[in-house]
């Protein structure tokens, strides 16, 4: 028996009595794949909302905050009178 | 923008139902074989098959010409191959029925089997899809197909831990 002829064996007992589908299966399976949808819209608008509050906190801190400027010197006095 | 939604879902509605009228039998007929339980009584292939038709129904508007079949198969099988570590310990839960055909294989065995044989999925892309070898793929399928054409000749040398490959 070579490996072809194994290999259809296999599939011929393989493929016997296949059951018929259950009627109730498509009903469940939109449901559960809508409740899916339904939440990941969720989780994705919940994520855009955290990305917005984290900008404008980040905008509202820098504005009161002013990063860029250079902090004054704490070591050299400034210079005057010269 | 709401009636786009709403055209959106009328027709993912009915191409939905139109595969799952197609390939609802051959995915339920896989996961039974998979999960070695008699044809009239397979509440975990069921539950299998629901959960991957449910994940395809999600992914549809994103898949965007691939085959919604192979998409179903993809996770019905990775499902599956996680979900026997879960089930190992589990008493009667995860034995296989004596009226499945492929009751005498491991899961791997039968995963493997299905996968190549039944499904007809390449050897390259099932060693990819489980993240084994191509060679150890190969193995398994040959190895599976000898126990299930002749249960009874190599029951004794796989007990003794020989790794068979088939007569050829």
């Amino acid at each position: 028996m070579n490996r072809s002829e194994r290999e259809a064996a296999a599939r011929r007992i393989m493929e016997q009595a296949p059951a018929p589908v259950p009627p109730d299966l498509y009903g469940e399976v939109v449901r559960r794949g809508n409740r899916a949808l339904r939440r990941r819209r969720v989780v994705g608008r919940l994520l855009w909302l955290l990305l917005c509050a984290v900008a404008v906190a980040f905008t509202v801190w820098a504005v009161h905050a002013h990063p860029w400027v250079e902090p004054p010197s704490q070591t050299t006095p400034p210079i005057t009178g010269w | 923008m709401r009636d786009r939604q709403a055209s959106r879902d009328a027709r993912r509605a009915r191409e939905f139902e139109a595969f799952v009228a197609g390939a609802g039998g051959r995915l339920q007929h896989a996961a039974t074989l998979l999960t070695a339980e008699a044809p009239d009584a397979n509440p975990r292939a069921r539950r299998l098959l629901t959960l991957a038709l449910a994940h395809t129904y999600a992914c549809w508007d994103r898949l965007r010409g691939e085959d919604p079949y192979d998409c179903a198969r993809q996770y019905l099988a990775t499902r599956f191959s996680r979900g026997t570590w879960h089930q190992y310990g589990a008493f009667g839960r995860a034995r296989p029925h004596p009226r499945s055909p492929l009751a005498a294989l491991a899961p791997q065995e039968r995963l493997i089997l299905v996968l190549r044989l039944y499904e007809g999925v390449a050897e390259e892309q099932a060693a990819a899809l489980l993240g084994l070898p191509a060679e150890r793929v190969h193995t398994i399928c040959d190895r599976a197909t000898a126990t299930l054409l002749h249960p009874a000749r190599t029951a004794a040398p796989r007990a003794m831990g020989g790794a068979r490959v088939a007569p050829s």
